[in-house]
């Protein structure tokens, strides 16, 4: 059984016992155990259910390769699923439970799913269950759902924050083993500005454990000596227990850091994401041990050959008493005699190569232990952990020669140098052969802006996979000969397995993907690498097939009658491992999860009953809730307010933009549809502003305030894109122009002073005329209002008459705020943008983004009067003559009043006779805005409607949603006022 | 390594300063002249210019910002204005648009370093120079005004968003974060 040495163990302290569960059972490890090894340490060998079939599962790997041993941690807000227990690092009081068992993880109804897998092949699911059709819905679909799967979401938000971290460094050392701390005293030692890091808590790698040599030293003194002379160096920074986790373009790298001392709702962020843009990227990152293809190779108590190893060294913890090694490489017989230095037991070292010798043979051979050369794993013995091994010649067709008893087996097939960093963000790799593994080549790796390669890997990353070699390659000294002998590249155990054999050969054990399944896929006609990973899902989910790739493609290559590099690989994607998605937030959660802008006078809104609406990341008043009001009440109020007595609107979100320079007037010619160069100072002129293809994108006031200055008003959505607009044609296209532009957005409070008292109510506040004879409608003047500088325009967005009054933002409060205190027995009334909107809907006038759509020519919106027939090009002209938009049939904006006087739904549509050659009902026009009008007790619409303005009078249908008709009536779109008498009072 | 170094950045919203935007060609003498008019000077690229009249700030190739005390800003603006008439200039007084920030304490590049791409390592980033990068998710500017003091500005509606983000990375820090 798995236990744990009274002795030994580099990374546990016996001194700090810690409890934590297991599926609500007590246990207990050590501080420096990971939940891992100390479930293991009390043998705790069933670790989860696989992903179909429901098998047992235990743990196969030491790190962040691990397939298996996904727990959920945690609970309530601190639920995390998915978490690999191999890299979980024990705390007390931790909470974790296996995933995907159902009922319990010891008794598991899905397991019957094993029994029908003859019937749950690759691809299943698109073959089975394709008919009847309902039966997916109701009956295979719930019931794939409940048996397959991994973690569950969770069901509250993270109760942890967590942050981002931006760095800079020249060289960026991804991996702390013998490589990368060679790399990085190379790179120290030149004078760059080095960034090391490595994502296990301790330096070295595997040397220290394996007991290598490294430069005529122990790898333990060696890595402690490179470790102190890098610390000494100012420019180097060095930091474990932080994961490079993505390379991507132009040097920047991502890598994820569990915050030191973190715990689960403590006010300290959980974890950090380092941001870093490098010049240079050295991936150190070492290598994954491969499993071997025998029958039962998933039964738990069978794990790779590195991990037994690591397991024992960093914590004193066995798999089992009795321990076969099997093995196509030198590698694993390192196992062998850690185990058998350890006191334990192994019957035998089953390695499926021919005869062969090296010192680490000769090493094994003289403790004594048994090797069987040219045999494999028949079958494993044993349900929910090993009983034992069923032993055949490997080049047989699995006849069995004997049984070994033992409790657990520890296999290796073979090292792949861990290339995703390299490969993440376009390097290419090479097929060696002799090693059988992929390592990256240095001819086709990844380049930087200026064409050179960026990305390089180092020591096993880089195929070098014994410690005096990856230390040489770091450091760029020849590279010393191989003490080890050849591996022998074996993909199936024994080579001629039967199919019984094979349906109980695990590639990919996260995604219960068989040998057979590869084969089956082969058949099938799945020849690409990429299609046969989707069909039969080997190499997805949360360990991207780190431990099954080569094996998969290997048996994919040998099924299509391919060598390994003909079939490729699937393609290298960041993040190496999953990241959590809060620290991709960062910062970004709560209120700050995005900006939120503010007007001068947000806070009055907020304490006199504002209801907010989004408007861009603006937040602006929808209307102002008094007491016992509904909204709809308030809206109604608000409008009447403005109709009758005067209402104020907070406008300071519309985009004002300073255009000058002697070809300012030029460029605004080009701009707006309208002519702007002969507007006179003192003047404002509405305008219309085209895309390039001819589409309405922005309205607003132009005001020209001097001889080469113009104010521009956008949208407030607008004002950044089209300042962004007028800076790119003016940087790309205008360049010689001589014009500057520059967004008074933020500097400018602007108030809307509005209705019928609006000027008696300014007049009090004092400082300016602003009579009808001293400012007319569409003038602007400047001076000031209650002691306040400021430019009042007298423009109407309402029919009403009406000013608006820019301050400086600091004190836009204060104006406000006397306009209120002024306006009392004037009926003063602040309103929303949905008084605005009903407002503006009352007198046609069209608003960006409801009659608009980005397909909407201002042509169509009967707005030929904005546009200049004298100027030889604006932006648009061109497009607006194409047949398209010179269409009579295009639909066009007109008034749509219903007969009963009810409100239409906006965005209904209108119908007429007859389908369209898709079989849908033919249409010919639809509801851009519509309300009630509390001014003329009714709804009223705006809509686009095929030939409209030739139709007026006529009445279309509008269908409702769940039946029913609406009738509505063509008319002009100005409802209120249409002679335009109360805006010029 | 990971000694819990808890230590807060103090950060403080400052009131409204004196601002001027200056949109010039800045490599013509014109320029150069319109500054040195009002006791102003031309800052290199990506610094700050100090004279007794105040700051001038690099923000582009064609773009300075100048800071002086508040109350100086109207009457400077004009008699920019007007001493560059009938030059291909823009100045405008921007001092409401912007809210500021000072940013101060041992782990005040930390902070920062949480949220805006800037190499802010100390001989990266030192007073004298100005960045114009984003903080988080808005626009902002900021340089040094001591060797652990920061000065920050953004637009004024997002200056609360500003300020909470700033709280937020002022917070935590441990040896992990050396810069």
């Amino acid at each position: 059984m798995a236990h744990r040495l009274d002795t030994g163990g580099r990374l546990i302290d016996r001194a700090a016992p810690m409890d934590f569960s297991f599926n609500g059972k007590g246990f207990r490890g050590f501080a420096g155990d990971t939940l891992a090894s100390a479930l293991l340490a009390s043998d705790q060998m069933l670790m989860g259910r696989s992903f179909k079939y429901h098998r047992p599962r235990g743990v196969v790997a030491r790190g962040h390769e691990e397939p298996n041993a996904l727990m959920n941690i945690g609970a309530g807000p601190f639920f995390e699923p998915n978490q690999r227990a191999t890299v979980t690092p024990l705390t007390e009081g931790l909470e974790a439970e296996s995933q995907n068992h159902w009922p319990s993880l010891e008794t598991d109804a899905g397991a019957v799913n094993g029994l029908l897998s003859r019937f749950l092949p690759a691809g299943f699911y698109y073959k089975t269950f394709i008919h009847p059709r309902p039966a997916w819905k109701h009956l295979f679909e719930p019931f794939i759902r409940q048996s397959a799967g991994l973690g569950r979401a969770p069901k509250e938000p993270d109760g942890d924050r967590y942050e981002h971290f931006y760095r800079f460094c020249d060289v960026l050392i991804a991996g702390g083993g013998i490589a990368g701390l060679q790399a990085a005293l190379k790179a120290g030692e030149s004078g760059a500005r080095v960034l090391l890091l490595e994502q296990a808590p301790v330096w070295g790698g595997r040397a220290a454990i394996d007991g290598d040599d490294v430069d005529g030293q122990p790898a333990a003194d060696w890595i402690a000596g490179a470790v102190a002379r890098l610390e000494a160096m100012p420019n180097v920074a060095l930091h474990t227990g932080v994961m490079v986790s993505g390379v991507y373009d132009h040097g920047y790298v991502l890598a994820a850091q569990p915050v030191p001392g973190h715990r689960p709702g403590s006010s300290t962020s959980r974890e950090r994401l380092w941001r870093i843009r490098t010049d240079w990227v050295e991936v150190a990152a070492g290598a994954i041990e491969r499993p071997l293809s025998f029958a039962g190779n998933d039964i738990p108590g069978v794990m790779l050959a590195g991990a037994v190893r690591d397991y024992l060294a960093d914590f004193a913890v066995v798999a089992g008493a009795r321990t076969v090694v099997v093995t196509n490489n030198d590698d694993a017989y390192r196992t062998a005699l850690a185990l058998h230095a350890a006191g334990q037991a192994v019957p035998a070292i089953i390695d499926a190569r021919a005869e062969t010798d090296s010192p680490l043979i000769a090493a094994v051979r003289e403790a004594g232990l048994r090797i069987a050369f040219g045999t494999g794993i028949a079958q494993v013995v044993g349900g929910k952990r090993v009983t034992g091994v069923r032993l055949c010649p490997q080049s047989g067709d699995g006849t069995m020669t004997e049984e070994i008893r033992c409790d657990a087996v520890a296999m290796s097939g073979g090292w792949s140098p861990a290339v995703h960093l390299f490969s993440q963000c376009g390097g290419k790799l090479t097929w060696d052969a002799d090693q059988a593994f992929f390592r990256p080549d240095p001819e086709r790796a990844p380049m930087s802006v200026d064409g050179t390669p960026f990305v390089f890997a180092v020591g096993a990353a880089n195929g070098h996979l014994e410690s005096a070699a990856a230390q040489a390659d770091a450091a760029g000294t020849p590279i010393p000969a191989a003490t080890e002998a050849l591996i022998a590249p074996v993909w199936r155990m024994p080579a001629q397995a039967p199919v019984k054999l094979r349906e109980k050969t695990w590639l990919d054990f996260q995604n219960d993907v068989k040998v057979s399944d590869v084969q089956l896929a082969a058949r099938e006609g799945f020849e690409s690498v990429e299609h046969a990973k989707r069909y039969t899902t080997l190499g997805m989910a949360t360990d991207q097939g780190k431990l099954s790739n080569v094996n998969g493609l290997a048996v994919l290559g040998d099924a299509l009658g391919r060598e390994i590099p003909q079939v490729g690989t699937t393609t290298f994607r960041p993040p190496y491992v999953p990241l959590n998605m809060g620290s991709i937030a960062g910062e970004a959660r709560g209120p700050i999860f995005q900006p939120l802008r503010k007007t001068p006078m947000d806070a009055w809104h907020e304490s006199h009953g504002a209801h907010w609406e989004p408007v861009g990341h603006w937040r602006r008043p929808y209307c102002f809730q008094r007491s016992g009001e509904s909204m709809e009440d308030a809206v109604a109020r608000e409008i009447l307010s403005v109709r009758r007595e005067v209402g104020l609107l907070d406008a300071s979100t519309l985009g004002k933009i300073l255009v000058k320079g002697p070809d300012a007037g030029r460029f605004l010619d080009m701009l707006y549809t309208n002519m702007m160069s002969t507007l006179a100072p003192g003047r404002c002129r509405y305008g219309l502003m085209c895309s390039e293809n001819g589409f309405l994108m922005d309205d607003g006031v132009v005001a020209r305030i001097d001889d080469d200055t113009w104010l521009c008003h956008t949208t407030t959505g607008g004002a950044d894109n089209i300042h962004g607009h007028m800076e790119d044609w003016l940087q790309t296209e205008w360049w010689d122009w001589k014009v500057w532009t520059q967004n008074l957005t933020e500097q400018f409070a602007q108030i809307a002073v509005v209705g019928p008292n609006a000027r008696t109510l300014l007049e009090r506040l004092g400082g300016m005329d602003l009579s009808a004879e001293a400012l007319p409608f569409m003038r602007w003047a400047e001076g000031e209002i209650a002691g306040i500088p400021a430019r009042v325009f007298r423009i109407s967005f309402s029919g009403e008459l009406s000013y608006e009054i820019a301050v400086p933002a600091g004190r836009g409060l204060e104006l406000w705020e006397r306009l209120v205190a002024e306006g009392a027995d004037l009926g003063v009334a602040p309103y929303g943008t949905e008084a605005l909107h009903v407002l503006r809907a009352e007198k046609g006038f069209i608003m960006i983004g409801d009659e608009t759509d980005g397909t909407v020519i201002p042509q169509d919106l009967g707005l030929d009067w904005a546009i200049s027939k004298k100027k030889t090009d604006y932006l648009g002209k061109a497009a607006q003559a194409r047949a398209h938009m010179t269409d009579p049939e295009r639909w066009k904006l007109v008034g749509l009043e219903t007969l009963d006087g009810t409100v239409l739904p906006d965005g209904a549509y209108a119908v007429t006779e007859g389908n369209n050659e898709l079989g849908q009902r033919n249409m010919i026009g639809r509801v851009t805005s519509s309300y009630r009008s509390p001014t003329l007790e009714r709804g009223i619409a705006m809509g686009l409607v095929q030939r409209g303005p030739e139709r007026m009078g006529e009445v279309l249908d509008f269908p409702l949603i769940g039946g029913g008709v609406t009738k509505a009536r063509i008319a002009s779109p100005v409802f209120y006022d249409p002679e335009g008498e109360r805006l010029h009072g | 390594m990971a000694e819990h170094t808890v230590a807060i950045t103090r950060v403080e919203r400052l009131p409204q300063g004196g601002m001027i935007t200056l949109r010039a060609d800045l490599e013509a003498q014109e320029a150069v002249d319109l500054l040195g008019m009002v006791g102003l000077a031309m800052p290199e690229m990506r610094r700050i210019a100090d004279t007794e009249a105040g700051q001038v700030a690099w923000m582009s190739p064609d773009e300075l910002l100048i800071l002086c005390p508040p109350e100086r800003a109207a009457a400077l603006a004009a008699q920019m204005a007007e001493a560059c008439a009938g030059e291909h200039m823009l100045v405008a007084e921007v001092s409401d648009a912007r809210a500021r920030f000072a940013i101060a304490g041992p782990t005040s590049r930390q902070t920062l370093a949480k949220l805006c791409p800037v190499d802010l390592a100390p001989g990266r980033f030192e007073p004298g120079e100005i960045r114009r990068t984003r903080l988080a998710q808005v626009a902002c500017a900021l340089w040094m005004t001591g060797p652990e003091a920061f000065e920050l500005i953004c637009f004024r509606s997002v200056a609360d968003y500003a300020e909470t983000a700033l709280n937020t990375a002022a917070t935590q820090f441990d040896a992990g974060m050396s810069l």
